[in-house]
């Protein structure tokens, strides 16, 4: 295949997932349960703005992740770099300066940048763009060996219970025990730097809490009468599990999963930080942070780099965080404080 | 008594051997001696030679035997022999950084956890106004931002601009405590969010109970209901979620130290991770790892005291 083709196809993978999660979206909006807590969501104003903020970090992802391939730079380029690069200068420059920033003898820059220019030269406003596609990468892939694993592994322990219970229960006390940063920096030192190294590393130490939450209410369920009804009509245990117990702690599940993005995302900047986190050359808002290190310490400061991804990070993590707690109240009303 | 905190001891040992277990696989079975060795030799094409002298001088070229015993039963004994990369004991190195890092690491504890209590009383006893309303919002703001910001931000303006401590070092001789301030307020303000969040729950809970409303239907004024009988009853959950701060004191440990140049356990593992060194690593996630299920024991003992309603045997 020509690489335009192959970097054709590419881009139908942010559409792919977009359009699972509208089809997911819609589907469960036409049962009663998810078509009311919707409508408490769309009525709580705090969950509308963090809805919004989020849906823009969704659009800067999939920007980033529709693209085509450059035949002068033999590279991929995608609509956030055709929008956003901005040629480099020479070093520091302050936000929306017209001189370099720091040097005996300030030369005039090529270009205005908006949140200035990083010790290299780039401009941070397109390098905190960057790391948006990133953190979505870490996030969801992440979710996506954690959330199975804990559903497969909690169901099958709280129903079935007995050894299979006391297996996967001896599993989860091990890995539970290994505080989770020292156990993710030692896979990442050991696996080597990446992002399916991270991902890997933070599936690995987070599905242990998720599998805990789905036992205890596997096993609340496992004794209800309409396990027990579809039981007397014959029902194969894979079938009530996945048809019968499953719909009832998908509220539980998916809100977990919610506000665990958010820590997600900050942990990515925690690992880059210690050296065992993105790779060079990846946008990465840790690697952004990890650079700011001694820029405070500078005179003058240097704070555009460190505000961007700070502002970059915390912008995603704070909605997710909000919509988390919103889902929550109005999936279940009781829990409201 | 006694047979329950012996129960828990015994039942520590499947855990602690599955945590070898985890570790050796990891350190010994998913790399290859040669990539250990590509990685910590510093020129970027090493020879054959090369690599084959640093796998036999590091001993890596131990028979599988060997290696499962260097795994094991030498971790268990606390034999964690010398570092990859400067042939440091290292036993010898945790034994120097325990001090400052319990230094720091202690301060943090009993600060966050007295400081989450007092302000998620406040909360509770205003619950529903705009005090309670500021807490929880500044709360979920306090969880959104990265550890490394309250770091760097925190050195910048506690260090830098308000000078409540040095930026850098660290000297026993001149007392601990000018050095640990501003690292013990950092790690506070990043640690107490979620902690706030989790204790305000805890005393809501016990606020919608019987026995509360009893309290204030035979006139007990409203803070003793608060202090005396709320808080009293939600210490105890509070209490076997204090082992939940220990993860968040190690994270704290690896940041601060290196980043104020303090010379305990945090700053060697971070160096560690930077000079590649594996032997130095499995330590400590061995070392850490065991710390934190004597905490979760010692926990479940506490639980065990604070609530007579836990059957002992």
């Amino acid at each position: 295949m020509s690489p335009a083709l192959v970097h054709q196809l590419y881009n139908l993978t942010p559409l792919a997932v977009l359009g699972a999660i509208a089809w997911i979206v819609s589907r469960a909006a036409r049962t009663p349960l998810w078509g009311e807590a919707l409508r408490r969501l769309r009525r709580n104003p705090t969950a509308r703005v963090a809805a919004a903020v989020a849906g823009l970090y969704v659009l800067v992802a999939v920007a980033d992740s529709v693209g085509w391939y450059d035949t002068a730079s033999q590279e991929r380029r995608t609509v956030v770099d055709a929008v956003f690069e901005r040629p480099r200068e020479r070093t520091y420059s302050a936000p929306l300066a017209d001189r370099t920033f720091g040097e005996p003898r300030p030369a005039p820059l090529i270009g205005r940048h908006l949140m200035g220019t990083d010790g290299v030269g780039a401009d941070v406003l397109y390098r905190a763009l960057k790391g948006v596609r990133t953190a979505f990468q870490i996030g969801g892939t992440t979710l996506c060996i954690v959330t199975p694993l804990a559903l497969a592994l909690g169901l099958v322990s709280g129903y079935h219970g007995r050894w299979r219970d006391d297996a996967i229960m001896y599993a989860v006390t091990v890995l539970s025990s290994i505080p989770g940063i020292l156990l993710q920096i030692a896979m990442v030192l050991v696996l080597g730097k990446g992002v399916p190294q991270i991902c890997i590393a933070l599936g690995v130490t987070r599905w242990v809490g998720l599998c805990r939450l789905v036992r205890g209410e596997a096993i609340k369920h496992r004794d209800r009468e309409y396990v027990r009804a579809a039981k007397a009509l014959g029902v194969g245990d894979t079938a009530i599990l996945a048809r019968h117990i499953l719909p009832n702690l998908l509220p539980v599940v998916i809100i977990s999963t919610t506000l665990s993005f958010s820590s997600l995302v900050l942990a990515e900047a925690i690992l880059s930080y210690l050296g065992v986190g993105v790779p060079d050359g990846t946008g990465s808002w840790g690697n952004m942070i990890d650079a700011a290190r001694d820029e405070l310490a500078r005179d003058p400061v240097i704070w555009w780099n460190l505000g961007a991804a700070t502002v970059a990070i915390t912008g995603l993590a704070l909605p997710m965080n909000l919509l988390g707690d919103a889902l929550r109240d109005a999936v279940d009303p009781r829990l409201r404080s | 008594m006694l047979r329950f905190v012996v129960r828990r001891l015994l039942q520590a040992i499947p855990t602690v051997l599955g945590v070898l277990a985890v570790t050796w696989f990891l350190f010994f079975g998913t790399v290859s001696a040669e990539t250990i060795a590509r990685r910590n030799l510093s020129s970027k094409n090493p020879t054959q030679e090369q690599i084959q002298g640093w796998i036999k001088d590091h001993g890596y070229d131990a028979p599988p035997l060997v290696q499962l015993r260097r795994g094991t039963l030498d971790l268990l004994r606390f034999r964690f022999g010398t570092s990859d990369s400067t042939k440091e004991d290292i036993l010898g190195r945790i034994r120097q950084g325990a001090g400052p890092s319990m230094a720091v690491a202690g301060t943090i504890f009993v600060a966050t956890v007295l400081g989450a209590i007092l302000t998620a009383v406040v909360a509770a006893a205003f619950r529903g106004t705009y005090v309670d309303k500021t807490v929880t919002v500044l709360c979920v703001v306090g969880l959104s931002v990265v550890y490394t910001v309250y770091v760097i931000a925190g050195q910048y303006f506690l260090a830098k601009q308000f000078r409540y401590g040095p930026v850098w070092g660290f000297d026993a001789a001149h007392g601990i405590w000018k050095y640990i301030v501003v690292p013990s307020l950092i790690g506070f303000s990043a640690g107490v969010a979620i902690e706030i969040r989790l204790y305000r729950t805890f005393l809501l809970d016990e606020i919608g109970q019987d026995y509360v409303r009893t309290a204030r239907a035979k006139g007990v004024p409203e803070t003793s209901v608060l202090l005396r009988h709320v808080l009293r009853n939600a210490l105890v959950p509070i209490l076997t979620n204090t082992v939940a701060v220990v993860p968040g004191l190690i994270l704290g440990g690896l940041l601060l130290e290196n980043f104020f140049g303090i010379p305990g356990l945090g700053s060697y593992l971070v160096d560690a991770l930077a000079a590649n060194d594996f032997a130095v690593v499995r330590a400590m996630v061995f070392l850490g790892t065991l710390l934190y299920i004597v905490g979760l024991i010692l926990t479940d003992i506490a639980y065990a005291i604070a609530d007579p309603r836990v059957r002992l045997d």
